[in-house]
């Protein structure tokens, strides 16, 4: 069986970010795997720009923001190991892959997990109808639009107003499709509010909120869909309904992390993220396998996805050198108006820890507070707060030294 | 005469009022220098950076991405995708080489690779 420290699952933003951290905290042995012929993942399907604002100080394309880790991989030396795909992990590290040389066993001495997330599908949502060529989640349509070249519809409808949504209406819209709708089943959008502006508003397409497609009709091809507003428990009110014409429907109805390979190996998963349990260096409840970027949790930006590969990166570095952190465990909740708060578990050490959350609901302005038991650790104000939006709160080294057992993080509407 | 913006300069998206009086344009509401040129930008000449994809002639069904190098006038912007729609461009290409160039103002450039 080959051997190595760290075994990266996944090339993409996260695993690329993760190798080079490990790589820069003391650690050689490191090997990506990554089923695509290069490495990139969904960057490479993303040609808009708006990437590495916050983390590389300008604006760039998804393969732009892509190339630079990339090249940061290969200066580096990395192993990285394409068109292969892990098949398992066990939860004493051993990676089974296959590619075109058959199967591969690697012992790690570490792992990261950095397998990102896939699209909810029309069965998962349940849409009423016939089964016509035409539907597709927002995704494929992006892959075959901006890699293949191959233009999926003339006519769109597009269900779901997150931010690939909102991304694809433009995109449609710029190959000269007629996009007539967007339609959110939320009362709000997920979606970055730029992205409504520069993607819906600039091409004066409507954008339909408490809004879901209640029918799909057409043989062969899609012919159009059923739209209809929604009551309180999201369900299609019959008087509203109406049909609008269409040979297109794409669904950007959320992500799901890609998580079979964390559930063979036993790791817990939280119900919330759908993503693993971790603590503060993104290390699951199995020692030494970690994970970061969009299989942990979904972030909004690619920016924040670098972040957090690099902590887990570091984190297994430190784990394979011998520097284990243990301490007590302290668990942090979400309170009033919090979905959830990663990390789900912190080892206490001396060392300041950042926490990330997403709210319940959209919000006015708002003042989160950090606390165990009656000992406030920190306090942040947001003008505005929205789901689509991740926040970022960080509990001082001299504070973190009052927590105790549990930090819960809430907030209230001031 | 008052105008309303998001700023979409970056994630932020802070929530901008520009005021126009004549020559002089008042931007409140940005955290940084950014959305006040953003501001002054959107209710005078507005501008768009344009990113699509251009066929690789000598590569089977290969697209190679491709970005305005500056924003164009937002008028603009389906007159430059009937210019990049009729392009073709032949491999190698590299992350910034040039596959239009003087095009309302700038150049399209390579966002990819192709060996």
């Amino acid at each position: 069986m080959l051997k190595c420290d760290i075994a990266i699952i996944g090339g993409g933003p996260a695993g690329m970010a993760a190798a080079c951290a490990a790589y820069d905290a003391g650690v050689k042995d490191v090997i990506v795997f990554d089923r695509e012929d290069e490495m990139g993942g969904i960057l490479r399907q993303c040609i808009h720009n708006g990437f590495g604002l916050h983390k590389l100080g300008k604006e760039l394309t998804g393969p732009e923001y892509a190339a630079v880790y990339a090249n940061m991989v290969k200066e580096r030396g990395i192993k990285v190991y394409t068109n292969t795909t892990v098949l398992k992990l066990s939860n004493d590290k051993v990676v089974t892959a296959t590619n075109t040389d058959g199967i591969l066993k690697i012992k790690a001495k570490a792992v990261i997990l950095a397998m990102g997330c896939r699209e909810r599908s029309r069965g998962a949502l349940n849409i009423c109808g016939t089964r016509p060529a035409g539907i597709y989640s927002a995704g494929t349509a992006q892959k075959l639009i901006n890699c293949e070249g191959y233009m999926v519809g003339k006519r769109v409808v597009i269900l779901g107003s997150g931010d690939i949504g909102l991304i694809m209406a433009r995109r449609m819209s710029l190959q000269g499709a007629k996009v007539e709708a967007v339609c959110e089943i939320m009362s709000y959008s997920g979606g970055l509010t730029r992205n409504i502006v520069q993607c819906l508003e600039d091409y004066n397409i409507p954008l339909y909120l408490s809004t879901t497609v209640a029918e799909i009709h057409g043989r062969e091809r899609l012919e159009g869909v059923t739209i209809a507003e929604v009551d309180a428990n999201r369900q299609p009110i019959e008087s509203t309904k109406r049909y609008i014409p269409c040979d297109t429907l794409l669904l950007s109805c959320g992500l799901i992390p890609e998580n079979e390979l964390t559930t063979g190996a036993g790791i817990k998963i939280d119900r919330i993220t759908s993503g693993a349990v971790v603590d503060q260096n993104r290390q699951t409840e199995i020692e030494g396998i970690f994970a970061c970027g969009n299989v942990l949790q979904v972030h909004d930006l690619v920016d924040y996805v670098s972040d957090e590969a690099e902590i887990a990166g570091k984190g297994a570095a430190e784990y394979v050198m011998g520097n284990k952190t243990s301490g007590e465990v302290i668990v942090t909740k979400a309170g009033n108006g919090v979905r959830y708060v990663l990390p789900q578990r912190i080892v206490k050490n001396d060392e300041s820890v950042s926490l990330f959350l997403r709210v319940t609901k959209p919000f006015g302005k708002v003042k989160f507070t950090v606390k165990s038991g009656d000992e406030v650790l920190a306090t942040a104000i947001r003008l505005k707060a929205a789901p689509g939006e991740m926040e970022k709160l960080t509990v001082k080294a001299e504070k973190m030294a009052f927590a105790e057992k549990e930090i819960t993080v809430e907030l209230e509407e001031v | 005469m008052k105008r309303e913006l998001t700023c979409i300069i970056c994630p932020r998206g802070c929530g901008l009022t520009v005021e126009i009086n004549g020559d002089s344009v008042t931007v409140t509401g940005n955290a940084c220098p950014k959305g006040q040129q953003y501001g002054v930008d959107e209710c005078t000449n507005p501008t768009r950076t344009v990113t699509s994809i251009v066929r690789v002639a000598n590569r089977v069904d290969t697209m190679v991405s491709v970005k305005t190098e500056n924003p164009i006038p937002k008028e603009n912007i389906f007159d430059l995708m009937q210019i990049i729609c009729a392009k073709e461009v032949n491999a190698p290409i590299e992350i910034g080489d040039i596959i239009c160039d003087d095009v309302f103002g700038t150049k399209v450039i390579a966002t990819k690779q192709v060996k």
